[in-house]
């Protein structure tokens, strides 16, 4: 059945202290919607439950890209546009430029928001797998004030997260610490343009004469939420890039993974995929000379 | 036009326009039905299919996915305002000589995607052309005569610009 737009309120405030004010006096009774790719999809699909509406469209305090020598800030409300547009954030931070121009269409990206993208939580979700492997930390705000999460502990379940309901995303942090990685980012989707992933895997890692000295791995799809693979990690930490090390790579994986069967995809699949992919990784990181 | 909706103005095709809706009504209806626009079409309504694009502020969007109150201030392009005072815009030109439209329906969203895409980018790799338009679909040309009549249109603007700037010399 479709939506009914009489059904729903929608109020613009217009400014960031107003809608915090709003959400501290009347906690979890308005949801905040920004571009709408997602609640507008489930508007017209019927299946929007919210029937009050806060929109964060156009509030100039929550869209911006802020280098500093230490790292970036970016606002919950900066587009996927932005994002990829961001000459240097392509150069510093390339894996979540690139997941930011594989997001829907150009269409979808001029409305998408890095905050809705991950408030909204799918498990699927582009940006997940870049933020998890570049340390991001995430900050949330309210009247009380701001504090800092990192990201790898915002999601707890599927589509839950640790913000209280007066709270908003504020921005995303992150450092600037990893020209001397090796990073990788693949998506496997059914095609090219506008799919949402089957699995979809990123990875940083510093290595020195062979040795993998850091590893960070972040998986969209392996699980309820977007998540780090830790054991995977803990696999290969301190460890040449040889056979050995990623066979065993490839069997932490296969443990610690709980994809499911979906509409997208199969578990089986998306295991094997994702085990793939760490060995693609590994084996691009264990290389001499210069990376991609 | 009810009285108890809040009033919402936005510039659409230049000219300033006050609508009485429903905040989450779909800028797609507003156009559609308010404002008697009805180029953009109603394709799958949930952002997959790019026929309903038009252009808010300068960039392209997906007109079933806007609330109309997030419209409000906003400069709005549909394909109605694509050609001035009475001259076709090149693009349109180019998909008539190329034979980029069949059936019609996904030809105002790719209009107005691929004004996006060369406006952005004059001239644009057929791979570019590719990713400016990933998100309109459709189902008669096989796309490779759209793709061929944006690809025209760049081109013929980039031989007319050249041309001004040779007269010009």
């Amino acid at each position: 059945m479709r939506g009914n737009c009489e059904a729903h309120e929608l109020i613009a405030p217009g400014s960031l202290p107003a809608v915090l004010e709003l959400l501290a006096a009347e906690p979890g009774v308005w949801t905040p919607i920004a571009g709408g790719t997602e609640i507008m999809v489930a508007h017209a699909a019927g299946r929007l439950i919210a029937s009050k509406l806060v929109s964060l469209w156009g509030i100039r305090d929550l869209r911006f890209i802020e280098m500093a020598d230490q790292g970036v800030a970016i606002g919950a409300g900066t587009t996927f546009i932005d994002l990829r547009r961001h000459a240097g954030l392509c150069e510093s931070w390339p894996l979540l430029a690139r997941a930011a121009s594989w997001i829907g269409s150009i269409a979808n990206q001029s409305r998408a928001t890095l905050g809705g993208n991950l408030v909204n939580g799918s498990p699927a979700a582009d940006s997940s797998p870049a933020l998890l492997v570049y340390d991001a930390e995430i900050e949330l705000i309210s009247v009380r004030g701001s504090r800092r999460v990192p990201y790898r502990a915002f999601h707890t379940g599927y589509k839950r997260n640790v913000l209280e309901k007066d709270e908003l995303v504020y921005a995303l942090h992150m450092p600037r610490r990893f020209s001397e990685h090796r990073q990788y980012l693949r998506k496997v989707g059914t095609r090219r343009a506008m799919a949402i992933s089957k699995v979809a895997l990123a990875g940083t890692a510093l290595v020195k004469h062979g040795t993998i000295h850091e590893i960070r791995l972040g998986a969209a799809s392996l699980a309820a939420f977007p998540t780090r693979l830790y054991e995977t990690e803990k696999a290969v930490l301190g460890k040449p890039v040889t056979r050995e090390t990623i066979a065993a790579a490839r069997e932490a994986l296969l443990a610690e993974a709980a994809p499911i069967d979906d509409i997208r995809s199969t578990a089986e699949y998306r295991k094997r995929v994702a085990a793939n992919l760490v060995e693609e990784f590994l084996l691009e990181a264990g290389r001499e000379g210069p990376q991609l | 036009m009810s009285e108890s909706w809040p009033a919402i103005t936005m510039q659409v095709n230049g000219e300033n326009r006050t609508v009485r809706v429903p905040p989450m009504k779909r800028l797609l209806d507003v156009l559609r039905e308010d404002l008697h626009l009805t180029g953009a079409k109603e394709g799958c309504g949930e952002g997959e299919c790019g026929s309903c694009s038009v252009r808010m502020d300068g960039e392209l969007v997906n007109s079933c996915l806007v609330p109309a109150l997030q419209a409000e201030g906003a400069e709005i392009q549909t394909v109605e305002g694509l050609a001035s005072n009475g001259v076709l815009h090149p693009l349109q030109e180019s998909f008539l000589a190329c034979g980029g439209a069949q059936c019609g329906i996904c030809t105002p969203g790719m209009l107005m995607a691929a004004a996006q895409l060369i406006e952005r980018n004059p001239h644009p790799s057929m791979e570019e052309i590719r990713e400016g338009l990933a998100g309109n679909l459709c189902r008669c040309t096989g796309f490779m005569r759209i793709f061929e009549s944006v690809l025209e249109a760049a081109t013929q603007t980039g031989k007319s610009q050249a041309e001004q700037a040779h007269h010009a010399r």
